[in-house]
């Protein structure tokens, strides 16, 4: 017997029975769709962390003043107890810590931010000339400040896409002045877009200017104030010495005894990224693994409607060995019309699976993802269902008594 | 086997197209021993029209799944066109009666929603026949028995002697050595019958089709050469029907035996 009978013979047998074919294969057809769009959904998610970590800039490790974990990018402490770093910290860090490329303080502030009859509430970063490459950003208009701009506390502001669009709303801001807590500052540049964050903040509403600028006309406070200290270590591997010799030397800079805790909490966030990652990753398996479920339990419904099929088909199979159908041509036919029900099934569930995937991080705001390990992975796993589960009925098919099964009402 | 075939289409009425020697059949279901076949010795050769009659539980119907490879055999030998089938594997009888075997039975037994057409072709999709060709010869088939206008129609679209004709084209599409037939008109009315039987009888006259029929009905059993009755599962009367044979005289034994077989 030719193989590709056997193929029409099947696809004749699911065209007989259209409505039950299409019940049975919805089954898989939800399987395979869940685990895509589960795993597709998980994977954009972790997608979205390694962006976000790409986004912190390369090997970066941020000291913040004051014990315990500070996750918070808003400035919260200004003014506050915790307040522990000094500019001697950033030059000695510059100076002695072997494993460091580039060091910047950050001294944070608020403010509303006026140009013309536009105002915006928003939140400025005040940090030396390498800030950009330490965070791997990028300035789409104009230019960043210099370490001139620095050492005189120039009133110059580099602003972030969303700022600039609120209150420039499509005119160039370069070259502008804006005021803010009613000083001028002149505008010398505007950032590259970065987006929204996983959590869904818009990174780019904020406004960098040197810190120094920061310290004198921001802040009241007689003491120049550091709230954060970033810092790039020199390679990827190099992240856990960097921590390990700032910790050592702010220790001894701050006088902490030995037993005491930290003054300071320095994040390597890389670890931090891959801890978040670690997160994800475990979501997504277990989204995975339920939705996996789903297509267990729709095999297990091709099965049964297998096993439904051959008793209905007894007589005709039957008829079929009579007229000179080996055992074998049954099962493979039986076989044949599980599988091809599966890949189907399997097909239609890869498109439902990309649309929902696409639909659910369009609804989220998430960036689309659609995985496509998962979607072959799921197909292929479509067909095992069809030959795991098409077997037993197939077979069962195959060992009828041709005389019992003609003789079958 | 092909050559097998060869060899005996050649030698024509030499040797029997079914040859059957001391065929005992026991069924076992449990404790319980059924003696079905006792001993039934039995040729058939080419071009032989041969009714097969019988009470219920005479064991006809059992001769004809050993005759058409449905069955195997208990004791004995059979010999179907020249090749020893009583040793065979379930494959092999598969084969066999894809090859050799031409089935008609009393419920037409074709696959539902399935074309006309593509039911006469079946047979030979098994035999692994390329789809020109067996669309080709399911097409002769069909306008062979009348119904060529009627290849599209499905199984339900069709009367039941159209049905009947359709699987009598499916039996001897394949060009079998045998048509097995099981009750043929059961199913049918009367005029319908006869038609049907006409048309058996043609097959075997003007083709030299070698039937075997199995019928209760003496008026259906007229239509074929030779009379074989079953009786307690071994053969009580074979005998050959002659011109002078009506309904009445087929339907009990004779007393004795006053016909020459020629």
């Amino acid at each position: 017997m030719r193989f590709l009978d056997i193929q029409k013979m099947a696809v004749h047998a699911l065209g007989k029975n259209k409505i039950q074919t299409a019940l049975t294969m919805l089954g898989i057809v939800i399987g395979v769709s869940a685990v895509i769009a589960m795993v597709s959904l998980g994977q954009g998610a972790q997608k979205l962390v390694q962006d976000q970590v790409a986004g912190m800039g390369q090997n970066v490790l941020q000291i913040q003043g004051g014990g315990g974990w500070n996750t918070g990018g808003g400035g919260a402490r200004q003014g506050g107890d915790q307040q522990s770093l000094t500019e001697g910290d950033v030059e000695s860090i510059k100076r002695e810590v072997p494993t460091i490329k580039l060091v910047t303080p950050i001294a944070q502030a608020q403010g509303q931010f006026v140009f013309g009859n536009q105002n915006w509430q928003s939140r400025v970063e005040g940090s030396n000339e390498h800030y950009l490459e330490i965070r791997g950003l990028k300035v789409d208009q104009g230019d960043f400040f210099t370490e001139s701009d620095v050492r005189t506390a120039n009133r110059v502001v580099v602003l972030g896409k969303t700022v600039a669009d609120n209150l420039f709303q499509g005119s160039d801001p370069v070259g502008q002045t804006i005021r803010i807590r009613n000083l001028p500052y002149r505008i010398i540049g505007v950032l590259a877009a970065k987006g929204q964050s996983a959590t869904g903040q818009d990174q780019d509403d904020f406004a960098i200017m040197p810190y120094t600028t920061v310290q004198k006309k921001m802040t009241n406070s007689a003491v120049p104030r550091i709230n954060r200290i970033t810092v790039s270590a020199i390679g990827p591997a190099a992240t856990g010495a960097a921590k390990d010799q700032i910790t050592e030397l702010l220790r001894e800079r701050h006088s902490i005894r030995q037993g005491q805790p930290d003054d300071f909490r320095v994040n390597n966030l890389t670890e931090v990224a891959e801890a978040a990652e670690s997160t994800t990753r475990i979501m997504t398996l277990l989204l995975g693994s339920i939705a996996a479920v789903s297509l267990l339990v729709g095999g297990i419904g091709i099965m049964n409607i297998m096993l439904v099929s051959v008793t209905e088909r007894t007589r005709e199979i039957g008829i079929r060995m009579a007229i000179g159908s080996r055992g074998s041509y049954i099962r493979m036919q039986f076989l044949a019309e599980s599988v091809i029900l599966c890949m189907l099934g399997g097909f239609i569930g890869v498109l439902v699976g990309i649309g929902l995937s696409l639909t659910i991080a369009s609804v989220m705001g998430w960036p689309s993802f659609v995985s496509p390990q998962a979607a072959s992975i799921a197909f292929a796993f479509s067909a095992a269902t069809g030959i795991f589960f098409g077997y037993y009925p197939a077979h069962k098919a195959a060992s009828l008594d041709p005389i019992e099964a003609l003789r079958y009402e | 086997m092909p050559e097998a075939r060869a060899t005996d289409s050649s030698a024509s009425h030499g040797a029997p197209v079914i040859q059957l020697r001391g065929v005992h059949k026991i069924y076992r279901t449990g404790e319980i021993e059924v003696h079905a076949l006792r001993g039934v010795t039995l040729e058939v050769h080419r071009g032989e029209f041969v009714a097969v009659m019988g009470p219920s539980g005479s064991g006809k119907s059992t001769m004809m799944n050993i005759i058409g490879c449905l069955d195997r055999l208990s004791s004995g030998t059979y010999v179907l066109d020249g090749v020893d089938v009583s040793t065979m594997s379930k494959n092999e009888l598969a084969d066999t009666r894809n090859q050799k075997i031409g089935f008609v039975f009393q419920a037409f037994n074709l696959i539902p929603r399935t074309s006309a057409l593509a039911n006469v072709e079946l047979p030979m999709v098994y035999a692994g026949v390329s789809p020109g060709e067996r669309r080709e010869r399911a097409r002769q088939a069909l306008e062979g028995v009348g119904l060529g206008e009627k290849e599209a129609s499905f199984p339900n679209q069709l009367s039941g002697g159209q049905q009947q004709r359709v699987a009598l084209a499916r039996a001897i599409a394949s060009n079998p050595a045998i048509i097995l037939a099981d009750e043929p008109t059961g199913a049918l009315d009367s005029k319908t019958a006869e038609e049907i039987m006409r048309m058996f009888q043609e097959l075997n006259r003007e083709r030299g089709i070698t039937i075997v029929l199995v019928t209760h009905e003496a008026d259906v059993a007229l239509h074929a050469k030779r009379l074989v009755r079953f009786k307690d599962g071994h053969i009580q009367e074979d005998r050959a029907i002659l011109p002078q044979d009506d309904i009445l005289t087929l339907l009990h034994p004779l007393e004795e035996t006053s016909y020459e077989i020629p």
